[in-house]
């Protein structure tokens, strides 16, 4: 806003905005504080805040305990290999209907928003016999399928939205050249599409790092993810607070990074493109 | 039979031929109780002696049990151990879903086994779980305490004696009595069905109509709740055994009801600061009733019908429940700290009679008897359970009312009525 | 417009991401609404006569359903009313001018971005719990008595952690929107003398209204089918059982498919009713 104020106003925004911004950031700054303390310091009372011994041990006893890096390997596969299989499917359909709408277009895209809201847990066991027949039950592979699958329908719209403000005259200008749809995909619509395609990418990945019904429920030790690893941690033996906090900060420190660098796309992509 | 196990072995050698000489690795579900994190650290030995990777999933005891029972019901095969208990390895064997464990070599002394745990373990006279460790419940309080009120406890005393005890040691640091609240058919429904025992309350009567509502029930449960609330820790709706474990060590129960197992745990100076001033009793019972309020159970080592790795998985299950393996954790971790109740041989090990909890604990196992839980007769097997297949849904359920109640957010009568009302829900929907 | 070849070539290109929807879609669903007809224990054997619409009425009929039901409505709606009405706040204070709005902004989406399980945990632990959490020091500290969140007000702390996930949310989207609007029009009220309320009410406010809307219908979808966090922290105990973690609990731990799959069915034509409303919102859009 190009409005200008005084500056005891932005002295008092500032202040409040802090305050508040704190306050909702704090359980993660907690959990990332007390992953550095010991057991005994993380439940001592009062609660020690800056002042400590600062120790990596927990994070070395959560990683030697369970295996972080397997857990972190299969979050990656997952996520990374559902974006790219949803991407080869979701990219040529929104083209399709962006550059060639047809009248029933529009139902389409709704009846896609419409599988989004299949509720999970009504279809939980039928999938799980599906997974068992096909010999996909704890395999990465299969839940990579699952996820790609419940995520196809945000790419989908999001990818048309952004496809469809691509102007349609420079595609015309293109055929009128003689292009042919080959070349007017590759370097007309390609670097315009780029953009895109990168935020819906950026998307998808933190969904699929963070989707925890379908993960908990089909794994089991070999593909599970650091969703499941967190859950291990629901109810052990002794004080675990610290050590929970590690297993926490390892689990979401990469998806948090990632996260504030897409804000701006993630109203798109969960809004179906309705508010940009 | 025969036919299953020749395609078993047909799969497996394809996937041998087809992966090559990949290393066998066998999958492990187990349940995250100190012992089994110890035979986590421990099982490098093993892999190092037979070349068998073990990967392991270790889970919360109710998510464990779920998920286990969902992978066996449907076959889904993603285990080749299992670690079961007394309700599950009947049930299961009875429908062919066990490999039985007659296979395992002459050394490993099956008859070595206490007799209330195989015969808990077994069907039709095999053994189809191998006990990892056995268990009843006791009472385990603070010494230092009772004497400082000028109180003694007696070897097998009443709920008199333990309320009279929890109200003495109640201050503002420590809760007199810490007891399992939080719902759950392994955590609250393993407890509150043995104190209903020793107030000669039954589940179902002979034709398996539910009996929640019978007046024993009530004082039974009123009782529970009366004391968990007036010396209970805050919260107590939401401990389970690892919660009142850590509320223990750190001092803050002056007494605590729960699994035999716990005593090693309590007893432990380098994780317990009242190491040195624990006693242990037999668990209670209402004066004039005939049966104590202590369970049988046992955590042991299953392998589901249709695992491709039977032989590997049947020979990690020889070394983790084998004498030997009893003797390796003796070796690094002392005596104290073997996993207790499976094997006769421990109790009669000289070594073992000098840990202070042994002989409370075997007698504990020894007053234990599943086919005659309470005082009128019942037409269920199990203590703390009852079983039959519909006992997880009705525990869970029931669970969660009692958990409710303990949270302070119903009275006894309610809980009883509501709960009276889902089991008889269930029962009519798994069609009795 | 376009050529015969490349409308043929469309058509193609839509096919694999409309057969494979269609079959996620289809073939569990089927299998559901077959199992919801059934008597299928599988802990006795699996599937074991027809019941025709028996599940239906024992599922709505049986004394948990209706707590579940209301403990849904209570949960899905404050779990809205905090979000909407704190992040219309959050936005119109982060669309003012101030120092550090890029790292205010950031801090205040982050919980979004955190996993459920984790979520829930560390709520459940490090702050909820009457012992040891943070929150009991603070009563502590101030001569209070700690309060035992999960169990004194169990429904409370579920609304109150998921709010925690779901402000960021609701804040960003009112946020963008909010920086869609035009400011001409704000000044123009304001040399017409407008108060700040009724500049809020007059102009913010129906500026907002379809963000608004957008917001509710979203969250409600995805609120419906709440699963992780109470999965790690009270599993279903002390009515916080919803709809979504009934149906859970019917097929997983009474393993009764039968009765399961019919909640379930329910579920799907309870979360298609929703689907509807935002469809038609979303629908509009498109025609723009």
């Amino acid at each position: 806003m190009a409005r200008t104020v005084t500056a005891q106003r932005k002295a008092i925004n500032t202040g409040v905005a802090w305050v508040i911004g704190l306050l909702i950031f704090f359980p993660i700054l907690w959990t990332l504080l007390t992953s550095f303390k010991t057991e005994a310091q993380a439940i001592a009372d009062p609660p020690v805040w800056f002042f400590f011994d600062w120790t990596l041990e927990n994070y070395r006893v959560v990683q030697e305990r369970s295996n972080y890096t397997r857990f972190l390997w299969n979050s990656i596969y997952i996520a990374g290999g559902s974006t790219i299989l949803g991407m080869l499917v979701a990219i040529p359909a929104a083209w399709s209907m962006a550059f060639v709408p047809s009248n029933q277009t529009r139902n389409i895209l709704l009846w896609m928003l419409s599988t989004k809201m299949l509720p999970a847990v009504g279809v939980l066991y039928p999938i799980y016999l599906i997974f068992i027949q096909l010999g996909l039950l704890d395999s990465r592979f299969g839940l990579t399928i699952v996820i790609m699958l419940i995520n196809l329908p945000i790419m989908v719209w999001m990818l048309y939205t952004y496809f469809k403000e691509i102007p349609t005259e420079i595609l015309e200008a293109a055929r009128m050249d003689g292009a042919g749809l080959r070349e007017e995909i590759l370097f007309v619509l390609t670097p315009m599409a780029i953009p895109g395609i990168a935020s819906t990418i950026l998307l998808n990945v933190i969904l699929a790092w963070n989707e925890a019904f379908w993960t908990l429920n089909l794994t089991a030790a070999r593909a599970a993810p650091l969703t499941a690893f967190i859950a291990s941690y629901s109810s052990p033996e002794g004080l675990f607070y610290a050590k929970l906090s590690a297993a926490s900060t390892m689990a979401i420190a990469p998806i948090l990074i990632l996260g504030w660098f897409s804000q701006k796309q993630l109203v798109r992509g969960l809004t179906f493109g309705a508010v940009k | 039979m025969e036919h299953r196990k020749a395609f078993a072995s047909a799969t497996a050698l394809s996937l041998v031929m087809a992966s090559g000489a990949l290393a066998q690795e066998l999958t492990i579900a187990t349940v995250n109780n100190g012992d089994m994190i110890r035979m986590q650290g421990l099982s490098s030995e093993f892999t190092e002696a037979t070349g068998i990777e073990l990967e392991w999933v270790i889970l919360e005891e109710n998510v464990l049990r779920q998920r286990v029972t969902q992978d066996i019901a449907t076959s889904g095969g993603q285990f080749d151990i299992m670690t079961i208990g007394m309700y599950e390895a009947p049930i299961w064997a009875e429908r062919g879903w066990l490999v039985s464990l007659d296979g395992l070599p002459e050394e490993y002394d099956v008859d070595d086994i206490l007799p209330a745990m195989r015969a808990g373990l077994s069907f039709e006279d095999s053994l189809y779980a191998a006990p990892f460790y056995g268990e009843s419940s006791m009472v385990m309080y603070r010494t230092d305490l009772m004497e400082a009120a000028g109180l003694e406890m007696p070897e097998e005393p009443t709920w008199d004696d333990i309320a009279a005890a929890a109200a003495a040691m109640h201050s503002d640091e420590v809760n007199g009595i810490c007891m399992r609240g939080r719902a759950g058919w392994g955590e609250n429904m393993a407890f509150i069905p043995t104190v209903a025992n020793s107030f000669g309350a039954r589940w179902f009567d002979e034709d398996w109509n539910p009996q929640l509502d019978s007046p024993e029930w009530l004082e039974a449960v009123t009782f529970y709740n009366d004391l968990i609330q007036e010396y209970g820790p805050p919260g107590a709706a939401n401990n389970g055994f690892n919660e009142n474990l850590t509320l223990f060590q750190q001092g803050r129960c002056g007494m605590w009801m729960d699994a035999t197992v716990a005593a090693s745990f309590v007893t432990n100076p380098d994780e317990s600061v009242v190491a040195d001033s624990v006693g242990f009793a037999l668990a209670p019972n209402r004066d004039g009733v005939d049966r104590r309020a202590n369970w049988l159970w046992a955590w042991a080592l299953a392998i589901p019908a249709g695992t491709q790795q039977e032989e590997a998985a049947m020979e990690f299950i020889n070394w983790a429940t084998s004498k030997e393996y009893l003797e390796l954790v003796a070796e690094r971790e002392g005596w104290a700290n073997v996993p207790p109740g499976s094997r006769t041989s421990l109790y009669e090990n000289p070594n073992y009679a000098e840990v202070p909890f042994a002989d409370m604990t075997l007698r504990s196992i020894n007053a234990a008897d599943p086919n005659n839980p309470t005082v009128d007769p019942v037409p269920y097997v199990g203590i703390q359970f009852v079983a039959i297949p519909e006992w997880s849904g009705i525990g869970t359920l029931a669970g969660q009312e009692f958990s409710d109640m303990v949270a302070g957010r119903q009275t006894p009568e309610q809980a009883l009525e509501r709960a009276q009302a889902l089991v008889q829900d269930e029962m009519e929907a798994a069609g009795y | 417009m376009s050529t015969k070849a490349s409308r043929s070539a469309a058509r193609l290109m839509l096919a694999p991401a409309v057969i494979l929807l269609l079959a996620w879609m289809l073939v569990p669903l089927t299998m559901t609404l077959v199992f919801s007809f059934q008597r299928n224990l599988p802990l006795r054997g699996g599937f074991l006569e027809w019941v025709g619409f028996e599940n239906y009425v024992r599922f709505v009929s049986s004394s948990a359903f209706w707590p579940a039901v209301q403990t849904t409505v209570v949960v899905v709606g404050g779990v809205l009313l905090i979000t909407v009405v704190l992040g219309i706040l959050l936005a119109l204070l982060l669309d003012q001018q101030m120092w550090g709005q890029g790292v205010v902004r950031i801090m205040v989406i982050a919980p979004f971005f955190v996993m459920p399980t984790v979520t829930g945990l560390v709520w459940k632990n490090m702050f909820m719990d009457p012992n040891n959490g943070l929150l009991a020091y603070l009563w502590r500290f101030f001569g209070g008595d700690p309060v035992v969140w999960l169990s004194d007000v169990p429904v409370f702390s579920l609304i109150l952690i998921v709010s925690w996930q779901w402000l960021p949310f609701a804040t960003l989207i009112l946020l963008t929107a909010m920086q869609s609007l035009d400011s001409d029009q704000l000044e123009a009220a304001e040399m017409d003398g407008a108060g700040t309320l009724s500049r809020f009410w007059h102009i913010i406010l129906p500026h907002l209204s379809r963000a608004i809307t957008i917001v509710i219908l979203i969250q409600t979808i995805f609120l419906l089918a709440i699963f992780a966090k109470i999965f790690v922290t009270t599993q279903g105990s002390f009515g916080t059982r919803t709809l979504t973690y009934l149906i859970y609990q019917r097929v997983l731990e009474s393993q009764n498919v039968g009765l399961g799959s019919a909640g379930g069915i329910y579920a799907v034509i309870l979360a298609n009713i929703f689907a509807l409303f935002l469809m038609r919102i979303v629908g509009k859009n498109l025609d723009r």
